[in-house]
């Protein structure tokens, strides 16, 4: 047993510096084990073969636990689009128009997985040029079971793939609650089709893929934090949004005519789904199953338990009642802005990053909406694009080393581990995804109005786009 | 013959259904309705934003009665459907000329 010990242990040191075992290098960590044994060359070999074996059995074990868990966390992650977004912003709508945006959702479920096979996945991951990847994985080319070492090295490429995706769905799909209720099909199709490849795929590739000016782990020239996405999918998402509602324009009737959420227990459902969902979102960015993963974990519950919290207090205290939509749009928030620091952060930060994102964007949707009277008729600025960007900046101020040494061993992270630049750097990756977001946003917006044209006709909108574009019903309920 | 129109808040129909079911009153039409009178409505908010809900639900009964039966069906749905706040709705009453009966042709009080 003594000996299976020192083995194995020399064995770990070796994987886990990801050294091959050549005949060179194994004599010197398996020489204490031989040397009670006679020192013949049979026996050395017999060890050596043993060692390999061990190697490769260890190897396989690890692979085999963090590409459960990454399988996992993609399914996930695509449970937050379909049902969870969907039916959070179903909810929301009003009844006629419940379809047209699920279907949006859903839509881009399909849309997008093809563009990602097509060339999407290469242009966030392939190659290491510093703004945008490039077509090395065009058609998935090069993708398959072995793993990619400059992303996740103990998982199957195909499964960093897949994973991947989910985030690239549900990115665009964030957007249609800017848009709801007056956005026609086709060009919804068509935009998000050009916003995936224009905004989000150079973003991606910035922020995460090898040599990407943004990327902290892999030494980008502005380290930003951002653990899951905080800036790819909720600042650009987010920021987008706004675009979008301010080009668009109000809904008809808009502010005068109510326009109350039509079921609030969907919202219900989708927020409760977002939540579980956002375990693979957030856990999963570990893209292993280790301690940084269980950190990131409780790290995105707690955070979006105190948001729901700081919302529904501020609401309290402002209108003398806390409200079921108010619990569950701060949830949300709050795992919006723990996003970027899931993997960066312990417990008790996490509680202060939900509780102020709560607060935040709660008056966000409320206060500073009504100042400037846009129609984001779904909140996915006020939530994303604010949550997001509080989120990024907070990141930097409460990153532990302690918890992740991404700069590496001894080396401070966050500000209030005596590192303040982080902030700075912080900043720099929220002002360039909102750059991107805005210019891209502007100038897609502009190119399928003319094409297609965005807005539906007034009468359409009024009858409302589940008849008007789709021909269905979401409740035939006397049928 | 009269017709008794009486709009009720939705909590009292229970009520009202049995206290006419007591009088021997088995014929009724029921419908969710709409409206308000001197209630005032409720106000609303989501997100910040307020909506004020004045069309109140309520519930409309509809009978055709036997002249002999009016007042004590009005008494029934006075005693069960007051809660002495504002809202609790009005009993309308109005003179019928004639009922048919769809299955046998049967005309007057006799087809109720």
């Amino acid at each position: 047993m003594k000996w299976m010990g020192v083995v194995c242990c020399c064995l770990m040191i070796l994987v886990l510096t990801a050294f091959p075992l050549s005949a060179q290098q194994s004599p010197a960590p398996a020489a204490p084990s031989t040397s009670t044994a006679s020192a013949t060359p049979e026996v050395s070999q017999a060890v050596r073969e043993k060692l390999n074996q061990l190697e490769q059995k260890t190897t396989a074990a690890q692979s085999s636990a963090d590409n459960a868990w990454m399988l996992v966390s993609a399914a996930l992650v695509l449970l937050m689009t379909g049902p969870g977004l969907a039916l959070f912003y179903g909810g929301l709508v009003r009844q006629k128009n419940v379809l047209a945006i699920m279907m949006q959702s859903f839509a881009l479920m399909a849309l997008i997985t093809v563009l990602w096979a097509l060339v999407g996945y290469s242009l966030c991951f392939g190659g290491s040029g510093p703004l945008i990847g490039n077509f090395e994985h065009a058609f998935l080319r090069g993708v398959g079971a072995l793993p990619n070492p400059d992303y996740a090295g103990t998982i199957p490429q195909t499964t960093f793939m897949i994973y991947q995706l989910m985030f690239a769905i549900i990115t665009p799909a964030l957007i249609t609650g800017a848009t709801a209720e007056r956005m026609k099909f086709s060009g919804t199709v068509l935009f998000m089709t050009l916003w995936f490849l224009v905004v989000y795929a150079p973003m991606a590739h910035m922020v995460w893929g090898k040599g990407g000016f943004l990327n902290a782990s892999q030494g980008g020239r502005f380290p930003t934090l951002d653990f899951a996405g905080g800036t790819v999918v909720h600042i650009t998402s987010g920021v987008s949004a706004l675009v979008c509602a301010l080009y668009l324009g109000k809904r008809t009737g808009y502010p005068k005519q109510p326009m109350p959420p039509h079921s609030l227990v969907l919202s219900i459902i989708g927020a409760c789904l977002l939540w579980v969902g956002w375990f693979g979102f957030n856990a999963g960015s570990a893209l292993a199953s280790n301690g940084l993963t269980s950190s990131a974990f409780v790290a995105t519950h707690f955070g979006a338990a105190a948001a729901a919290m700081g919302w529904s207090l501020a609401e309290w205290i402002r209108n003398g009642r806390a409200s079921a939509l108010g619990a569950i749009s701060g949830a949300v928030a709050g795992l919006v802005a723990i996003t970027p620091a899931a993997g960066f952060v312990g417990p008790m930060p996490a509680l202060a990053i939900g509780f102020i994102a709560g607060v935040f964007c709660y008056w966000m949707v409320t206060r500073f909406k009504a100042m400037f009277g846009y129609d984001d008729a779904l909140d996915a600025f006020g939530v994303h694009g604010a949550g997001g960007t509080i989120g990024a900046l907070l990141t930097g101020v409460f990153a532990q080393a302690a918890i992740n040494p991404i700069f590496g061993k001894g080396k401070r992270v966050g500000g209030l581990d005596g590192r303040w630049s982080q902030v700075g750097n912080q900043l720099m990756g929220v002002l360039i995804a909102w750059g991107i977001a805005l210019v891209g946003t502007i100038v897609l917006l502009k190119l399928v109005d003319l094409l297609t044209g965005l807005r539906v006709h007034e009468e359409h909108e009024i009858a409302g786009l589940d008849i008007s574009l789709h021909g269905e019903e979401g409740y035939n309920l006397e049928s | 013959m009269m017709k008794i129109e009486a709009i009720i808040q939705p909590s009292r129909f229970e009520s009202v259904k049995e206290a006419l079911l007591e009088i021997g009153i088995e014929g009724m039409t029921v419908t969710e309705v709409r409206g308000h009178g001197r209630q005032k409505g409720h106000t609303e908010v989501y997100r910040g934003r307020e909506y004020t809900v004045d069309l109140l639900p309520k519930i409309k009964l509809e009978m055709v009665l036997a002249d002999a039966l009016v007042n004590r069906a009005v008494e029934a749905i006075l005693k069960s459907a007051k809660t002495g706040k504002i809202g609790d709705g009005k009993i309308f009453i109005s003179r019928i000329e004639e009922a048919i009966r769809i299955r046998n042709e049967e005309r007057g009080e006799g087809a109720l």
